[in-house]
């Protein structure tokens, strides 16, 4: 549900910007209030949540665990994926954030003549690491825009990721990622809308992102490979931005400014939304705790006495009985 | 009711064409008959306080709720994301990204939509998101928000009581999110109100009242092992005296009351009793420690922690050393990852050490409870048991991992390499089926209640599946478990999918193959039937 509500929101967000930058010259409402405010937006709302989730406690550990435990007794642990150690969790950690160790465990049921088969699934693995990754790098190339001096990781960056070194009609280099990016919106997309399973748990809250994204990829390629920008004009405004000494040049076009309009909503956007799951990843308690309970107390801050039947009563109401059965008691 | 034919039952389920219409728009939810449990009776809510205490019928239309449950429930919630980072955490981050949607065993077994984890998550987070969050109050249904009204109360009862908490999907979520703890904590707010199901909220009044779920009193349980020893006397020839509430014996002994009461648990019961008089430990039962499950977990975790005490309170009274628990699966997540918070320090106990191996459960130094299968498996390793693994010989084994033990502990290898001490045939079933991958029996957390057969024999349908395939392809005929409520719910499920396979403890088949000192020639294993080679001509 919601893709045309969520697709209908995007557009409506990129005439706002085409018609507040071409027709009503806001260009400084654009370029400058919209993106302070959305950065901020952003800082304040991203701090907010975590600090929100960090106040409510975390009382009793319970990892999902996913091999073999630590043992006195010899057995082999499985130290990644049930670490005992606060070095395993660690390690457990990386893997889930870094190389989405979980997705990569995935499965497909399937029925077929009344007999369930699990097979191999890792479309949906690669899909999400290839998007992650692409908007990482994305997001790292663009650094060059908020830097005078050029920095040579990000030179390397840029060289690596154009290293087929392949050119459109005369344009700039191709970047990988940029591919790499729109192939995986689409296949992310394309499964909300074909696999009937995800089409029924889908939300306009999940198509939105990814119409949003969509159209922040799609402005960004426009403006480097077909309808190329004033680089240096562009250039002018972040760096000023970044100075806190904003400047609006005369010579960008709108394309330009619904670029930028809409990486503000995705900035703005993103502490109410589900893409804060970047920092809940780390908060999950079945996967950032060590399984070592038996081990090492776990402390509720909030744990309280609860009413239970003592023994005293237990054996006040059987005494007789336990007697006559010759069962000890404490009281004759 | 009667149930379909296994053929027929699963025929129609289709995991690849959902209903098109957007599911905050199906209610209200229909209560099939077999797809759900009846209603708790007042008199049981009563007896351990529990609020709202009247007898309930899920079917009328009017379920005699205290005139403010709505603010009950929304107050509840706000305690419990206050009090929890997982529900808070989990109520926020979920993508739907549809990883966990085909791991629920009730979601391939009943092709119900709201049955794929990510949506019975939904169905609160919708609510949570109305009255929580921004988005929620300003974008409503478009932001995934919804009223609580009387139908999606309804609703959210019907899918809490159709999952059985055992985690798997947990396992394949990118962020973590446990369905197991939305559940725990949804049926924690559905129990606010006094909705409970007879199934549970009855054994959870017997269990405080008389130390077990059966509600098993002090001179029966005693007869009962009795019974017990009368058996093991007649099969091997020796008389074992059962130690009951002995002071200042080493070690209390726990179990769950069905290996007390039923058919094949009895046998393990016997094959402890076996086991431990063979070995001379010093233990005890206790009669009112007389129950190490605990259906309180499946209420609210305060229950659980009422019905929990006990087990420390008779540690204390008879000055054992240490703990040791028999097979179960929740009483061992219990044990595992709530237990030492709740009561800790333990410092009453002591390292539990074995006294005949003197091996140091080091890993259980805190908590002082050591499980019965890595007991058994240390006192192998140290070549102190004698087997004739003949007697096991016309069985073909295989082992299911119990959802508590397997994603809430990592217990894999112990049972395994006990099995394969006793038994000459083990046969594991396919790796995406076992171990952390492990599918539920299909009646967990308190839904092994007989008016829900229907959706107990879909839920345990993966299970089965399994089952199915490694007794084609091995000729298995015995599938083993650490888990009581396995042990109560694999029977009906063999015997439905897969009818010439039989469920067993481990400890049984331990107790079968074990040379006991002075025990006569044995020809009947615990069930008393003849051993392989011992038919009667």
């Amino acid at each position: 549900m919601g893709i045309g509500l969520s697709l209908i929101a995007v557009l409506g967000l990129i005439l706002f910007a085409y018609f507040g930058t071409a027709v009503l010259g806001l260009n400084a409402l654009f370029g400058i209030v919209f993106p302070y405010t959305a950065f901020i937006v952003f800082v304040v709302g991203f701090i907010y949540r975590v600090v929100k989730w960090g106040k409510s406690p975390v009382p009793y550990r319970i990892p999902t665990t996913a091999g073999q435990h630590y043992s006195s007794l010899g057995f082999k642990q499985n130290k990644i994926d049930n670490p005992s150690t606060g070095w395993g969790v660690t390690l457990r950690m990386f893997l889930e954030v870094f190389a989405f160790r979980s997705l990569f465990r995935n499965t497909k049921a399937e029925l077929l003549e009344g007999r369930l088969y699990i097979g191999s699934s890792k479309w949906l693995w690669l899909g999400a690491i290839v998007f992650h990754y692409s908007f990482l790098i994305i997001f790292l190339r663009h650094l060059r825009f908020f830097t005078t001096d050029t920095i040579w990781a990000l030179s390397l960056l840029e060289s690596v990721d154009s290293f087929f070194q392949i050119h459109i009609l005369g344009s700039p280099l191709l970047y990988i990622t940029d591919i790499a990016i729109l192939a995986s919106l689409l296949y992310l997309i394309g499964r909300r809308f074909f696999d009937s399973k995800i089409r029924y748990i889908s939300l306009p809250s999940d198509f939105f992102p990814l119409f949003l994204i969509i159209g922040i990829v799609t402005t960004g390629v426009l403006m480097r490979y077909f309808f190329p920008v004033d680089i240096v004009a562009i250039k002018e405004l972040t760096v000023g931005l970044i100075y806190l000494n904003p400047v609006i040049p005369k010579e960008i076009g709108s394309l330009f400014y619904i670029h930028l309009f809409l990486v503000s909503t995705l900035f703005a956007y993103f502490p109410f939304s589900k893409l804060m799951h970047m920092a809940g990843v780390f908060l999950s308690p079945t996967r950032n705790l060590a399984n070592n309970n038996r081990m090492k107390r776990h402390v509720n801050p909030w744990e309280y006495l609860v009413k239970h039947r003592h023994y005293e009563e237990y054996e006040d109401e059987f005494r007789e009985k336990m007697k006559k059965a010759g069962i000890p008691v404490e009281k004759e | 009711m009667k149930l379909p034919k296994p053929e027929e039952l699963i025929s129609n389920v289709n995991l690849k064409k959902l209903p098109s219409k957007f599911w905050m728009d199906t209610l209200p939810v229909e209560f099939k008959p077999g797809f759900y449990c009846y209603g708790a009776k007042g008199k049981n809510l009563a007896y351990v306080d529990f609020p709202n205490a009247r007898d309930f019928s899920v079917t009328d239309e009017d379920w005699r709720l205290p005139e403010d449950w709505k603010n009950i429930v929304i107050n509840g919630i706000k305690q419990r994301l206050e009090r929890f980072r997982t529900f808070h955490v989990f109520m926020d981050i979920c993508v739907r990204c549809g990883a966990c949607s085909d791991k629920c065993h009730f979601f391939i077994g009943t092709g119900d939509p709201k049955n794929m984890p990510v949506l019975r998550a939904e169905l609160i987070r919708s609510v949570y998101r109305k009255y929580f969050t921004l988005g929620g109050k300003i974008f409503g249904r478009n932001g995934g928000a919804r009223d609580l009204d009387i139908d999606v109360l309804k609703e959210l009862w019907y899918y809490f009581f159709q999952c059985t908490e055992c985690r798997r999907c947990s396992l394949f979520c990118p962020y973590g999110i446990d369905t197991a703890e939305i559940t725990i904590i949804g049926r924690e707010l559905i129990n606010l109100l006094g909705l409970n199901t007879d199934w549970i909220s009855g054994p959870v009044a017997n269990c405080y009242r008389t130390g077990n779920h059966l509600g098993i009193e002090p001179h029966t349980m005693k007869s009962t092992l009795e019974f017990m020893c009368n058996d093991i006397e007649e099969i091997t020839g020796i008389q074992i005296e059962p130690p009951i509430n002995k002071k200042g014996a080493e070690i209390l002994f726990v179990t769950p009351s069905g290996d007390l009461f039923a058919d094949p648990g009895i046998y393990n019961a016997m094959g402890y009793m076996m086991l431990f008089h063979e070995i001379g430990l010093d233990y005890t039962w206790s009669t009112y420690a007389s129950e190490g499950g605990n259906f309180g977990f499946f209420t609210s975790l305060e229950m659980a922690k009422r019905l929990h005490s006990k087990i420390y309170e008779e540690a204390k009274r008879l000055k054992v050393k240490w703990i040791l628990g028999g097979e179960c699966g929740h009483m061992w997540r219990i044990w595992h990852q709530y237990h030492n918070t709740w009561y800790g320090p333990i410092d009453f106990l002591e390292e539990p050490v074995s006294p005949i191996t003197g091996t140091k459960f080091e890993h259980a130094k805190s908590t002082k409870i050591v499980h019965i299968t890595e007991f058994t498996a240390d006192l192998i390793r140290h070549g102190i048991l004698k087997f004739d693994k003949s007697r096991n010989d016309n069985l073909i084994v295989t082992f299911h991992d119990s959802c508590n033990t397997s994603r809430g502990m990592g217990f894999f290898e112990e049972p395994r390499y006990v099995i394969k001490s006793v038994c000459n045939n083990f046969y594991d079933m396919p790796d995406e089926t076992i171990r952390e991958q492990t599918f539920c029996c299909g009646g967990g957390s308190g839904l092994n209640a007989n008016e829900i057969m229907e959706l107990r024999m879909r839920g345990g349908f993966p299970r089965a599946n399994a089952v199915r395939y490694v007794r084609e392809k091995f000729g298995v005929n015995l599938i083993a478990n650490i888990c009581a409520i396995d042990r109560a719910t694999l029977p009906p499920l063999m015997n439905y999918w897969v009818p010439e396979v039989r469920v067993s403890g481990v400890t049984e088949l331990v107790a079968n193959a074990l040379i006991m000192k002075g025990e006569k020639e044995r020809t009947m294993n615990l069930r008393m039937e003849p051993l392989p080679g011992k038919e009667e001509q």
